[in-house]
């Protein structure tokens, strides 16, 4: 008898058909995700032992408590897990696992394409031409700022945050980063540790933002912490939306404190803060930093690998914890 | 004695502006429109500096006062301007190589990964307020990393694009007339025909130069010798491509995007392009950075500083 599973995100082709394969499967077909009670209802009517989901379902204490006996295990696609309550599920004994490792190379690609798309004003520039474009640009107009040789700043040096460095590093960029720990040499690659954040931004030519979510990080980019980067500093964040008061950036980016941003990740989404769409010294995309074919596929497997693991018996590849 | 005249036919950047009014007495054009009455305004000048979209053919040339002894060009290219003509005639021309390669390959990196990634529909369904939230296979893109990237022309801009390519992981295969020393070409692939170098380009970028050599050299032919799925990048010149074969593949599918900066006839460009999705579209902007535009001017003032002073720079053509 094959396993039951819910799965209760839309996903890739690839991945759904693996779920079928292997799993006796309830399999949600849109058109948004799954909503807690939606979960609750498939799980308790299969007897599912498990449940592949992302950071759509907020998994909350009481949605936790809320979920029939039978599960055993909660795969998240999704390397971040502020959307659910660890004790919680710890308490109740169903194991969690995300899916790190398997999205840093995609995420890190996607923010050195808005860090380069902020600085050489590409959208903007590509607006021009869908308007037509027909006229002689000045030698001194709609001029971006040069990446290649400057300072970055990294705030959270994880995968994502080192995969990143190594791009820059491509661009002869000088590489430096704060996190709660310095890292050892080997994985530090020459880079410049601040232990204090406030200290290393006076030298960010540009700030990238790879921590992670929550409390902890709340609003870490404040007005405070922009007014202390250099003028014309370039702002990008792929990682989460609350790490940044968003009326403070936006002030920022209207007084030309910062030349550009470049965000992947909104405070609120999908109802995301639309003032940031009447400026040109944006680049939006719409929380995509892991969408590329190969890398959803390989979340999803990822996913399932774990629920597969816990379900044999055997220990969980990502778990959040261990016993 | 007084500064030598200089005559500046368009708008620079305010901080090249300064120079010139520094070092010459300038007369500052500050308009982006390329100007008509050149010849009056060149009455008296030692030196002239101009912008590609200045005419100076032979004709323009020979009509210029005899006070002139070098023209300057605001550019890396100077076909706008009928050297020949300007020896024969004892007027020096220089230009600004090598500054600008920096940023032109920033320029390819940046329309690999918007492209691969599919930036531009991501902007506009941002924008337009209607992201309704995650679904599927909504805006997939291409990995970039660990991709294997095709250089068509690995002078000093493909070598630099090659060196960015590294940092995301990627295979570099390059194709050209000869091929490079090791010490440049750091592992990279060599392949001395198209058939064994199409085939490869996950990622094509182009940066040969233009002329009647490779015009039109991304035709049908060789689009369908690009493997499936291919992203297609262009910051080199537009006579590169044959529009028609890219869009027609940009429509199947065979080409799932490309990044355009250069474009056939510019500022015009093929319609088509503006109503596709699967393209990111620039207005020729690959050296356009305060920086590297700031380096061009302080390079041809140089050079036309040298010239006055009877040196010969290193940046005369």
């Amino acid at each position: 008898m094959k396993p039951r599973l819910v799965l209760a995100c839309l996903t890739t082709d690839a991945v759904v058909a693996r779920a079928r394969a292997e799993f006796d499967a309830v399999i949600h077909e849109g058109p948004g995700d799954m909503t807690v009670p939606e979960v609750t209802a498939a799980a308790a009517a299969l007897e599912a032992q498990a449940i592949l989901f992302t950071n759509t379902l907020p998994l909350t204490a009481p949605a936790i408590a809320g979920l029939p006996a039978s599960i055993r295990v909660g795969a998240t696609c999704s390397v971040g897990f502020d959307h659910i309550d660890v004790p919680a599920a710890r308490a109740r004994g169903i194991a969690i696992t995300n899916t790190p490792g398997v999205l840093d190379e995609c995420t890190a690609d996607h923010a050195m394409m808005l860090l380069l798309a902020a600085a050489r004003r590409g959208l903007e520039y590509d607006r021009i031409m869908r308007q037509g474009w027909r006229y002689r640009i000045g030698q001194g107009e709609l001029l971006g700022v040069r990446v290649t040789g400057k300072r970055v700043g990294i705030l959270g040096m994880g995968r994502i945050g080192r995969a990143f460095a190594q791009r820059a590093r491509g661009f002869d960029m000088q590489v430096l980063y704060h996190g709660r720990t310095r890292l050892p040499p080997e994985l530090e690659r020459g880079a410049t540790y601040y232990s204090n954040f406030h200290d290393m931004l006076p030298f960010c030519d540009f700030l990238s933002i790879h921590a992670p979510g929550g409390a902890t990080t709340d609003r870490m980019i404040d007005a405070a912490a922009l007014s202390l980067l250099p003028d014309g500093a370039v702002l990008v964040n792929v990682a989460r939306g609350s790490l940044i008061d968003e009326h403070a950036l936006l002030d920022a980016l209207t007084s030309g404190k910062l030349f550009g941003a470049g965000l992947d990740v909104f405070r609120d989404e999908p109802d995301y803060d639309t003032r940031f769409a009447t400026l040109d010294n944006v680049v939006l995309s719409p929380h995509v930093g892991s969408a590329s074919r190969e890398t959803r596929d390989a979340m999803g497997f990822r996913a399932l690998d774990n629920i597969a693991a816990v379900l044999a018996g055997r220990p969980a590849i990502d778990p959040l914890w261990r016993d | 004695m007084g500064k030598p005249v200089l005559f500046v036919t368009r708008r620079l950047p305010a901080s090249i502006e300064a120079l010139a009014v520094r070092d010459y007495d300038a007369r500052l054009t500050p308009s982006d429109v390329a100007i008509a009455d050149l010849l009056v305004r060149a009455e008296g000048a030692d030196a002239l500096l101009c912008c590609p979209g200045d005419v100076l053919d032979a004709e323009t040339i020979a009509a210029l006062p005899g006070s002139v002894r070098v023209i300057g060009t605001f550019s890396v290219g100077y076909d706008h301007i009928d050297v020949a003509a300007a020896k024969a005639r004892g007027i020096r021309v220089c230009n600004t190589p090598d500054v600008l390669s920096v940023a032109t390959a920033e320029c390819a990196m940046l329309l690999i990964l918007a492209a691969a990634r599919r930036a531009g529909e991501g902007e506009r369904l941002v924008r337009s307020g209607k992201w309704a939230g995650w679904a599927p296979t909504q805006l997939l893109g291409t990995q970039v990393s660990g991709r294997r990237l095709g250089i068509f022309g690995m002078g000093r801009i493909g070598r630099e694009i090659a060196r960015m390519a590294r940092g995301f992981g990627m295979e570099i295969h390059y194709r050209d007339m000869t091929r490079l020393s090791p010490d440049l070409e750091q592992g990279a692939v060599f392949h001395d025909n198209d058939d064994s170098f199409l085939p490869i380009c996950q990622v094509l970028s182009l940066n040969a130069p233009g002329g009647g050599g490779t015009r039109h050299w991304l035709d049908n032919g060789r689009i369908a010798k690009l493997p499936p799925g291919a992203v297609v990048v262009n910051a080199a010149r537009g006579t590169l491509v044959d529009d028609t074969a890219l869009i027609a593949a940009l429509r199947s599918g065979h080409v799932a995007a490309a990044g355009l900066d250069v474009y056939n006839g510019e500022p015009a460009l093929h319609p088509d392009y503006v109503t596709l999705e699967n393209v990111v579209l620039l207005p020729h902007l690959g050296s356009a950075t305060v920086e590297t535009r700031d380096a061009m001017g302080r390079v041809v003032l140089a050079g036309i500083g040298a010239v006055l002073a009877g040196e010969t720079p290193a940046n005369l053509v």
